[in-house]
């Protein structure tokens, strides 16, 4: 029971690679098949370059891992060709309530506003995410995953890395331009080269548990403080697919890890939490966390992403998450790179705009588990006070702290062009473009992130002519192309004819102005991809 | 670092010190405790400003 099913096994296959008498060199080789290395190797291979993905592994294992995945992680998802699959087989929810004992104190929606084509949050298995990962990855020949490669050396050196691989058939060299380290918490990358996480290890140990039942709650999320099943502590119970719910009790920094994971132990604590419900316990683990990052996440040719570059509690879905943020922000940089079109230092703004994304994911995390695991009496104190303050005054129920979600970073970064006039609206420089229905010249509708590609895109609001944007530069004009017809998106992005939005291939905005000036989107575009002027 | 006001802000300062000193009769310590938490973050809140807020934690600290 506390062993992990196997979800998906795959096959050993020998590469050619192994045969070669000198280290046969490859452009991209990717450290870890899980979200986030999948992801990379998916984005890149959309983006025409070849990568090579080991893992130690050679099947998917059970137990859920992560299991909310954003609205942000589901619009990429979208641009590699899973968000419709995720969404359809995930529990899409928006609302997560807090209470204190037995009473709600409080209660958020995280996506308040219609007009999105993906919901605020899913909660999917992570095997399942991985299994689908998978198999878009097959459909595509640039993408070359090679199971039970188990990685044990990597040396760096002047413009490469070479990797030693353990397999059935023994070891081999293999050499790659780049390096992606998306090897998670334990990363052996990370060990080879030295490297240590900086942060601190919270006392306080956790019960996660996946129970199958069929039972009525609603699709919300659901956090006690001190509730009466499980005094004194905190509690969360959340609906995952196929009648799985996580359950998360927190049994403070004395439990004996091995001691709470036993059968006898969990059940009654279960049983107390469920009442007299029948269920079955797939999965239990008792965790504690670190909240803690490596100080660069590139080192040289070595590229660090999501766990192995850093690590968070998981009140705020920020782990996964983040990890599949990150893929997405280093890999269009890497393309650019590796064709020739921005300069190598282009990579050192992913160390800039992710090392801020996990400083701020780090800031979330700790204050969410200083407010549910309490270090003093006196802290308890304060918590608590807030707690009881909830119900009666608005200012209290907004530091209630059971986690915050994860939502998209916002980069403050070397490449984006500052705003010269006044925008408002919900679009934000540096921060993705918000999502809007939209009408094609045919009445049709689209959302605007279904339309965007994987390039740098301008959306312009038709004023008079198409104005003639600069080569490889995809225009959209807004009032042509696609047409506001209820005014969404003009709200969004406070949006007046002639104003102009640029948008990297990420879909981040990275520069905006009243009028299009050709001569100044040139200089945008310029900075965005890293060349100095 | 003057934004925190240290003159004395009230018309009848022992009338306000009166009603804190009520607020705590006949309560436990635990009470007490949990009553002055409560009092800092909604007197914290009505300030609404970070760096009063700061500068008010350090001459409290200081006092002691």
């Amino acid at each position: 029971m506390a062993e992990r099913k196997s979800v998906y096994q795959f096959g050993y296959r020998r590469s050619l690679d192994q045969d070669s008498k000198n280290p046969v060199r490859r452009p991209v080789v990717i450290v870890g098949a899980g979200p986030v290395g999948l992801t990379a190797a998916i984005d890149l291979a959309q983006r025409g370059i070849a990568s090579v993905i080991l893992d130690d592994a050679d099947r998917i294992g059970g137990g859920s891992r992560a299991i909310c995945f954003s609205k942000r992680s589901l619009e990429i998802m979208d641009r590699l060709g899973l968000g419709d699959r995720l969404v359809e087989k995930g529990v899409t929810w928006k609302v997560g309530k807090v209470f204190l004992g037995e009473h709600q104190v409080y209660a958020f929606d995280l996506l308040p506003e219609a007009g999105h084509k993906m919901p605020a949050f899913i909660n999917l298995q992570q095997y399942y995410l991985e299994g689908y990962l998978v198999e878009r990855a097959a459909e595509l020949p640039l993408i070359d995953l090679r199971w039970s490669n188990r990685v044990t050396g990597v040396e760096r050196h002047e413009d490469f890395v070479r990797l030693t691989i353990e397999t059935p058939d023994g070891e081999y060299e293999l050499d790659a331009d780049w390096c992606l380290a998306c090897d998670g918490a334990r990363s052996k990358a990370r060990d080879c080269l030295g490297l240590k996480f900086e942060g601190h290890t919270f006392e306080e140990r956790f019960l996660i548990a996946d129970v199958k039942m069929s039972a009525d709650y609603p699709t919300e999320r659901w956090f006690w403080f001190d509730p009466p099943f499980h005094s004194g502590q905190s509690a969360l119970l959340h609906r995952q697919p196929d009648n799985v719910w996580r359950i998360d009790l927190q049994l403070g920094p004395d439990a004996d890890p091995e001691e709470e994971k036993k059968p006898e132990r969990v059940l009654p604590r279960l049983k107390r939490m469920l009442g007299e419900r029948e269920f079955e316990l797939e999965w239990v683990s008792v965790y504690r966390f670190n909240c803690a990052r490596l100080k660069k996440f590139v080192h040289g040719r070595v590229i660090f992403a999501g766990d192995s570059a850093h690590q968070v509690s998981p009140f705020g879905a920020r782990g996964a998450n983040s990890g599949i943020q990150d893929a997405e922000n280093l890999v269009w940089k890497l393309a650019l790179v590796l064709k020739g079109e921005a300069p190598e230092s282009l990579i050192e703004s992913y160390e800039l705009e992710r090392g801020q994304a996990a400083d701020e994911n780090i800031g979330h995390s700790t204050r969410s588990t200083d407010f549910i695991a309490p270090r003093s009496s006196q802290e308890r104190i304060l918590r608590n006070a807030v707690l009881q303050l909830a119900p009666h005054a608005p200012f209290a129920r907004r530091m209630v702290n059971s986690g915050r979600l994860s939502v998209a970073s916002e980069y403050d970064s070397t490449l984006s062009t500052s705003d010269v006039e006044k925008f408002a609206g919900s679009a934000k420089l540096g921060l993705p473009v918000p999502d809007a229905p939209l009408e094609d010249r045919a009445g049709k509708s689209h959302f605007l992130l279904q339309t965007l590609r994987e390039d740098f895109q301008l959306l312009y609001v038709k004023d008079g002519a198409r104005p003639n944007v600069p080569e490889g530069l995809r225009l959209i004009v807004i009032g042509e192309d696609l047409i506001d017809r209820d005014g969404i998106f003009a709200e969004r992005f406070d949006a007046t004819p002639g104003s102009a939005f640029l948008l990297r291939p990420d879909h981040h905005l990275c520069a905006r102005m009243r009028r299009y000036d050709g001569a100044r989107i040139r200089e945008a575009l310029a900075r965005a991809k890293g060349i100095a002027k | 670092m003057t934004a925190l006001k240290t003159e004395n802000s009230f018309a009848n300062p022992d009338a306000a010190y009166e009603i804190l000193v009520e607020a705590h009769r006949g309560l436990s310590e635990a009470q007490s405790a949990a009553l002055n938490a409560r009092l800092v973050l909604v007197l914290a809140n009505h300030v609404g400003d970070l760096a009063i807020l700061r500068e008010a934690i350090l001459l409290a600290k200081k006092a002691a």
